[in-house]
């Protein structure tokens, strides 16, 4: 399964692959008492069947909110207010609130990061994994309850048997969140949105839980968004990566394509700041990390022009004048910088 | 390796003029600028009562007994012909001066036995006991027995009152010490050499006014209405000093004939625990945030 | 950067032998002790004047509680500690105050280290007035010194710390600890509640000023690379235990401990070309409740031999300041161990 040219044009197929989501210009504001929050301002990105698609990006860049919307679960004073939403062709944002319930978890299910939250604290994992199941399937309760315990087993609980008697206040980190992607998993769904999944555990559970995702993923052809700030994670698990800052999608392209070729300063900046371990052999003493000087601006007065002109190295005027548009760059290659040339040069000079 | 110190970009807000502040302010919490006005009517009225009311409360006129209001009697007058209206105006005083005073002792000795029993754990236990104990002592007997004991006086009501509200700030002060002491910046504080006190003084209680502040307006909504209570009841307030509770009291047994006796300040104390409530609701939204979400 | 680790015939700056801390677990109305957490359970280690010593491991192992230990913001079970060859972990509270002068501590949480009422210019100045250093005027111009050490405006001297973003808070907590020019600091988790972008920042800021002020550090954190790019030595700790401890170069290169070698291939890499051999660990870090017998890692090992079940490894050195406590290490062997799992390395490093 190669999807090495998966964005030549729009449309429902790319390369005889079906697109299972697709989300086109998507704008979700925050209206609050001090003015419009543009957390989502204008986002497009889809996942193909069976693909791992890395959504990248530091806290406050919208990548979580993006994916709410997707299920349409903004609260107020949120709202979507532009932007189409498709799953198999079929508009999310035109659904009934009915409708839409029958689509979460089953065509669309989502982990989140902290799986207590998540989980009813006084209900057993089984009853909490069965009623989805009768929900979405129809099943008996003694089937779906069999069918709990066969999820379990699937996400390699050890002695599932037992352990849909529990509570999940029973379970440690990593098996909470093994019992999500359980949930998440046992109606079928086309696509599973992880957000930032594996960001409260450890690093050896993080192992853990990555490896039985991408299994399962083979195993069950689901797609998967994986919505992360480790540029580590995306590394290893996805075969695309989005990299969006301040509620916009800044690059785009082929895993390997944007670690060997960052476009977008930012990316080459997120890349270079990051301490990194696989280098700890061929270095003794360690430069300085590069750093991006100042913070993510107010979402609430954005500066004109690029988001990221106040802190990038290669701003011009025209950086804080004009807003780039996002562009192919290269073959599968898409970035919304005025200097994208000059950045490739200097990532590898 | 240089060392450089990274440039720091971000935008400076220009700082804003005090009326700007006070207009933002006002705009988001209206209850607190709406009970603040009315309360801070009532402590007018209170402070100036003899300009609002010229005459004498205790002046007795047996000729004009149980007038009804009229022009000359703005609240009509009573069974002994003392002017309704001068008495409610100089009630105030009464009412404000024992939920002011109330609010103010509860909450200072409150906040002291709180903080230390909340901070120092070895005299947390012994201390809490004595509270529940005193928590159990209703106010009306306290006030009663020292009545009987002494003589009726406005600082003896006070007393009365305050006693069993100590311990409710005990316990409000010590819950909320109890939380601000497992915070990071307190074990910051220890680490950084500061002394004891100045860890109690500086770290701890800043932290604990804006609930303290909440909790003394309601204070003094209750003891203003304990006041009225006591007072009614012949428990409170000497009959020669003009509280709200002793007019209604007098009042009462001619309230089928000249309801004015009662009614008018019986308005004046719900307009005041109404504008003391108002103004405790809107402190507690505007300095916790989050309780305000809550409710 | 000069190598600061096993100078010899000098005093190191912090020793801390054989700390142990259990907490207590009360249970009843009686608050009867029925059980003890084993959060730090023998832990010996050295920091050498101008050394930085990052000290790893996952959640629960009891990184955090050395250092609180250490600092006497928790009072130990056993063990001693000294510092610059003075034992201070049998003073009491208000004994180890000088001492708490030349060791101070950046927190995790930059929100909630910091006294929401308290504005950024009196945070900083606090430690001065606490040890009588500066009052006043000096204090002020002291402070301000300060924050343009750590890269913050004069003007933020009045603010408040909610007015700040948590890159800034953490450059707050940083002068705060400068402020009474400690030899020591220990740094619990101090980046990892900041945005990757930030994270650089303060983890130059926190190079720069080592270089400047001859400090050292304990830097407590869980993410490896992290603590690959800072430290010049690292202690692993699993369950309350070191496991292995050496310069920063051989532990990366070469682990000798089955779970620093876990551990470090667990740690995703930026790179999708890069393919390595991964171990991926089965089940979850037990209980420091009830540790395991023996060695505390047999539960997970996957080289785990009968042995391993019931006698604890002894900490050894496997080479000139490589300490690992692992049944398969003996000294001598490890370098054959090392040159056949890792065949670039070719002499023990120095």
């Amino acid at each position: 399964m190669t999807q090495a040219q998966t964005m030549e044009r729009p449309g429902q197929t790319v390369g005889g692959v079906e697109k299972v989501l697709e989300i086109e210009d998507l704008k979700t504001h925050f209206f609050t008492r001090d003015g419009v929050v543009r957390a989502v301002d204008g986002v497009s990105y889809h996942v193909l069947k069976g693909e791992t698609l890395g959504v990248v990006g530091e806290s406050g860049c919208g990548k979580s909110v993006t994916a709410l919307s997707v299920l349409r679960l903004i609260a107020k004073p949120g709202r979507i207010v532009q932007g189409k939403i498709k799953i198999s062709g079929r508009n999310l944002l035109e659904l009934s609130e009915e409708e839409m319930r029958s689509i979460r978890g089953n065509d669309i299910s989502m982990i989140f990061q902290e799986p207590m939250t998540s989980l009813n604290p006084v209900l057993t994992l089984g009853r909490q994994i069965a009623e989805t199941i009768m929900l979405h399937q129809g099943l008996s309760k003694k089937d779906a309850w069999d069918k709990s315990v066969e999820m379990l087993k699937l996400v390699r609980i050890p002695e599932a048997e037992r352990r849909v008697h529990e509570y999940p206040f029973q379970m440690s980190g990593g098996m909470r969140q093994r019992v999500m992607i359980a949930m998440a998993l046992s109606c079928n769904p086309k696509v599973l949105l992880a957000d930032e999944p594996t960001t409260a555990l450890d690093v050896t559970i993080q192992a853990q839980i990555l490896h039985l995702m991408l299994e399962l993923k083979e195993k069950l052809g689901t797609a998967i968004v994986l919505i992360t700030h480790d540029l580590g994670v995306v590394a290893e698990t996805c075969q695309r990566i989005v990299v969006m800052y301040a509620g916009k999608k800044v690059e785009e392209a082929t895993a390997d394509e944007l670690f060997e070729r960052p476009l977008h300063p930012y990316t080459v900046g997120l890349m270079k700041s990051i301490p990194r371990l696989d280098r700890a052999a061929t270095t003794e003493h360690p430069g300085r990390l590069m750093e991006i000087p100042g913070m993510v601006p107010s979402l609430k007065n954005m500066p004109p022009g690029c988001a990221f002109a106040p802190r990038c190295s290669f701003a011009t005027e025209r950086c804080r004048r004009e807003v780039p548009a996002f562009e192919m760059k290269a073959s599968g290659h898409y970035s919304a910088c005025f200097n994208s040339d000059k950045v490739a040069e200097i990532y590898h000079g | 390796m240089t060392a450089t110190t990274p440039a720091i970009i971000d935008i400076i807000e220009p700082p804003k003029p005090l009326s700007r502040i006070v207009y933002e302010f006002a705009r988001r919490n209206p209850t607190v600028i709406f009970g603040s006005s009315l309360l801070l009517g009532m402590v007018i009225i209170a402070i100036f009562a003899p300009l609002f009311a010229p005459g004498d409360p205790l002046a007795l006129a047996p000729a004009r007994r149980l007038r009804p209001p009229q022009e000359a009697y703005w609240f009509g007058t009573d069974m002994f012909g003392r002017d309704v209206y001068t008495r409610t105006i100089y009630g105030a005083r009464i009412s404000l001066i024992v939920g002011i005073s109330v609010s103010a002792l509860s909450t200072i000795v409150g906040l002291f036995i709180g903080l230390l029993s909340g901070y120092v754990r070895i005299i947390d236990a012994i201390i809490m006991r004595i509270m529940d104990g005193l928590m159990a002592i209703p106010g009306i007997l306290l006030a009663i027995a020292m009545m009987a004991l002494t003589k009726a006086s406005v600082e003896n009501v006070i007393i009365a009152i305050t006693i069993p509200e100590i311990p409710r700030v005990v316990r409000l002060v010590r819950g909320v010490v109890l939380q601000i002491r497992e915070q990071p910046y307190i074990e910051a504080a220890q680490s950084i050499g500061t002394r004891f006190h100045r860890v109690l003084l500086k770290h701890i209680l800043p932290n604990v006014m804006a609930p303290i502040i909440v909790q003394a307006t309601y204070i003094c909504a209750a003891a203003v209405l304990i006041e009225a209570g006591l007072s009614f009841l012949g428990a409170g307030t000497p009959p020669n000093i003009p509280s709200w509770g002793n007019i209604m009291a007098e009042g009462r047994t001619f309230f089928q004939i000249a309801f004015w006796i009662i009614l008018f300040p019986g308005l004046f104390l719900s307009v005041t625990v109404l504008a003391i409530n108002l103004l405790g609701d809107g402190l507690r939204d505007a300095l916790d945030p989050r309780l305000a979400r809550r409710m | 950067m000069a190598e600061a680790s096993g100078a010899q015939g000098r005093t190191p700056l912090l020793e801390v032998k054989n700390l142990k801390k259990h907490f207590p677990i009360r249970k009843g109305i009686l608050s009867r002790v029925s059980g003890h957490v084993y959060a730090v359970d023998g832990v010996s280690f050295q920091i050498g004047h101008g050394e930085t010593l990052g000290l790893v491991g996952e959640s629960g192992c009891g990184k955090s509680t050395v250092g609180k230990a250490v600092l006497k913001l928790i009072d130990p079970t056993a063990g001693e500690v000294y510092l610059k060859g003075k034992k201070i972990s049998d003073l009491g509270q208000l004994e180890i105050r000088p001492y708490r002068r030349d060791m101070q501590v950046i927190f995790q949480d930059p929100y909630s280290s910091l006294n929401p009422r308290m504005s950024a210019g009196e945070i900083v100045g606090e430690p001065m007035y606490n040890y009588g250093l500066a009052f006043g005027k000096e204090k002020e111009e002291k402070t301000r010194q300060l924050f343009a050490r750590v890269g913050l405006r004069a003007e933020h001297m009045l603010k408040y710390p909610h007015e700040f973003s948590g890159g800034q808070r953490q450059r707050l907590g940083i002068a705060r600890a400068l402020a009474v020019n400690p030899s020591l600091i220990i740094g619990d988790e101090p980046v990892s509640a900041l945005d990757v972008s930030v994270q650089a920042q303060v983890i130059n800021l926190m190079m720069d000023l080592q270089q400047e002020f001859k400090l050292s550090y304990l830097f407590v954190a869980h993410d490896l690379a992290v603590v690959e790019h800072i430290s010049h030595r690292v202690a692993v700790m699993y369950l309350g235990k070191i496991v292995e401890m050496t310069d920063k170069r051989t532990l990366f290169t070469s682990p000798q401990h089955p779970y620093t070698e876990a551990l470090l291939s667990a740690v995703p890499i930026p790179s999708p070309k890069m393919k390595r051999k991964r171990i991926i660990l089965t089940g979850d870090v037990p209980s420091p409740i009830r540790p395991p017998p023996g060695c505390r890692f047999h539960t997970r090992c996957p080289y785990v031999m009968d042995h391993c079940k019931v006698a604890e490894p002894p900490m050894q050195e496997v080479e000139p300041g490589h300490l690992v406590a692992c049944h398969l290490r003996q000294p001598g062997q490890a370098l054959a161990a090392a040159a056949a799992s890792n065949p670039a390395l070719t002499a023990p490093a120095h």
